[in-house]
């Protein structure tokens, strides 16, 4: 059998990255991403208005400990007797701004430095791709998980590991969609007239790629989330004061029979992450509703 | 003829292959200003190649491009030097050739912007609408609202803010239908004129450029089999090529004539140089 003579240089970015099992929506996909939108924006303002709507101090050790919900607390008490719906109101404000941060850095980055690449090719080009080739040849996972770990954990640490391995994939985007228009006749008439490099890019290039891009930031926010939740889990992240989702549910694996510790923030991620998957599905139909990849909507928009 | 705006020595266009294809074989060419040169030629014969490499958009594997008294580099990632902004191209896809996401008054707007940091006198962006025969009030409007005949005026207008000494047309009407084909062609000639421009008009269609060029250039293989004024060769065509060109024109007379057809023994005597077909000049 031969393979197709499709190399990794190509615009799909499906290909580029290791897939995430992906829900078909069809014709749901604008009404689930409304409603993802909905619940996206609830958390987002439960994330700035935390310290406003918490009934308890979510570090306070004040309440009897282990308490199901029901007794005075919606969600409980942990093993310290601090209030659980405070602390998953207060892990909002933790993972959420910070994955946000994530999802903005690694596109920033990645995009900057595929756009370099794919203008300049050459030397720099390769350069630049052998690193993500790099990087990406590791399971993200495990290999946030060594950065992590080697940095020492804290939150800033898990943010930087996450970041180090989430920015190739946006560069490798960026690459191959500045390659496409690279030669196209309005880039090139725009060089005519005598347009520096960054003003190709600025003016005839970025505005034209940046529907792709957009679309893998959304669909990254949920695995963001995903991947800082789990550095936290596993106790490479947030410490220990901190209400995180993660290290919320680490914990209540030593309570197991208290239920309510880690259904909850599991709760809360679970929500979250379907919220801004369905938006980031929904932005991408909307972009190309031909087909369930963004492979030929990049480069036509 | 004094210094021309444009000349090109012994240019080589080569594509990698095994063996490399050279679409371009040794071609020399001189346009002043004010002159309209066509060049014509069957697809893949080397126009479009010559023209980017002209422009500097294709690698030349040996020869030399003078805009004026400077040297055209191939474009790359370094800015385009000012002068050589008076070296302008229209497109043969006119969708492909405006940006979709801006204004085209702004992109008229850039050319506008060359031709000032080149020092020349600057323009409105709606005036060169209106000159190109568009709506003024147009300025505002997205490339996907136009049509492709108007996609291609917009183009041309673009270039022509930039104000240039020559103008190069890589098949600015091809993709045009009939009726505008023609209308688009007069008006290039008659703005570059008006702007004392030259122009290097590419295109397959000998009836129009018999009505646009004043100097025509014959090209089969990567060379140029014959050249000179448009009139003479319309008549008196010399060199084989240019005959079986000619002859595959259809003629609206009414008798019902098919064109001809050229046989593949023809093209054996296309290749061959004639020296006498080159450079005519009297009728």
């Amino acid at each position: 059998m031969t393979l197709p003579t499709v190399t990794t240089d190509e615009v799909d970015p499906t290909k580029l990255r290791w897939r995430r099992p992906r829900l078909r929506l069809g014709r749901w996909s604008a009404p689930l991403g409304i409603a993802g939108a909905a619940v996206a924006l609830i958390w987002v303002l439960v994330a700035i208005l935390a310290p406003l709507i918490e009934p308890h101090d979510p570090l306070a050790q004040n309440l009897p400990i282990l308490q199901a919900p029901g007794h005075g607390t919606l969600m409980g008490t942990d093993e310290l007797g601090r209030d659980v719906f405070s602390r998953v109101l207060s892990g909002a404000s933790v993972t959420i701004p910070l994955s946000l941060l994530l999802v903005v850095m690694s596109v920033l980055i990645g995009a900057v430095l595929g756009a370099i690449a794919g203008f300049i090719g050459r030397w720099v080009d390769e350069l630049i791709m052998r690193i993500t080739d790099l990087v990406m040849a590791f399971p993200t996972v495990i290999l946030a998980m060594v950065i992590a770990a080697a940095l020492g954990a804290s939150l800033f640490n898990a943010v930087l590991a996450a970041l180090i391995v989430s920015w190739p994939s946006y560069a490798r985007l960026t690459r191959g969609l500045v390659l496409g228009l690279r030669q196209s006749n309005y880039v090139v008439s725009g060089q005519l007239l005598g347009f520096s490099a960054l003003k190709s890019l600025w003016r005839d290039i970025a505005p034209n790629i940046l529907g792709p891009i957009l679309v893998l930031a959304s669909l990254d926010i949920g695995t963001a989330i995903l991947l800082l939740s789990g550095l936290s889990f596993l106790g490479l992240g947030a410490k220990p004061p901190t209400a995180e989702w993660g290290s919320m549910v680490s914990d209540a694996v030593q309570n197991f029979d208290s239920w309510w510790l880690g259904l909850f923030p599991g709760l809360a991620i679970l929500t979250v992450v379907v919220a801004f998957n369905f938006i980031g599905d929904a932005l991408r139909d909307a972009l190309d509703p031909k087909s369930n990849t963004l492979r030929g909507g990049g480069l036509t928009l | 003829m004094t210094v021309p705006v444009l000349s090109t020595s012994d240019v080589v266009v080569e594509y990698r292959g095994r063996p490399p294809l050279r679409a371009v074989d040794g071609v020399s060419l001189a346009i002043g200003a004010g002159e309209v040169v066509a060049l014509v030629g069957e697809s893949g014969c080397g126009k479009s190649s010559l023209a980017r490499a002209v422009i500097g958009i294709e690698k030349r594997a040996s020869g030399s491009v003078r805009f004026g008294t400077s040297d055209v580099p191939v474009l790359g990632i370094r800015r385009r030097p000012h002068e050589l902004t008076g070296m302008q191209m229209v497109f043969q896809d006119p969708n492909s050739s405006l940006n979709p996401r801006r204004r085209v008054g702004d992109q008229i707007g850039d050319g506008v912007s060359a031709a000032l940091a080149r020092g020349e006198a600057g323009s409105d962006p709606a005036e060169w609408l209106e000159r190109v025969g568009l709506d003024p009030g147009a300025a505002r409007s997205y490339p996907h609202e136009f049509s492709g005949g108007q996609k291609q005026r917009i183009a041309i207008a673009r270039a022509l803010a930039a104000r240039p000494a020559m103008l190069v047309a890589d098949e600015p009407i091809s993709a045009l239908d009939a009726s505008t084909q023609t209308s688009v062609a007069a008006l290039m000639r008659a703005l570059c004129l008006d702007a004392g421009a030259g122009m290097l008009f590419i295109s397959h269609d000998l009836s129009v450029v018999r009505r646009i060029a004043d100097r025509t250039l014959v090209m089969y293989r990567g060379r140029i089999v014959e050249s000179g004024h448009t009139e003479t060769i319309w008549q008196d065509p010399i060199h084989p090529y240019t005959q079986a060109l000619l002859a595959a024109i259809p003629v609206p007379d009414g008798a019902g004539r098919l064109p001809i057809t050229p046989q593949d023994a023809d093209r054996l005597t296309w290749t061959e140089a004639i020296p006498e077909a080159l450079e005519r000049t009297a009728p």
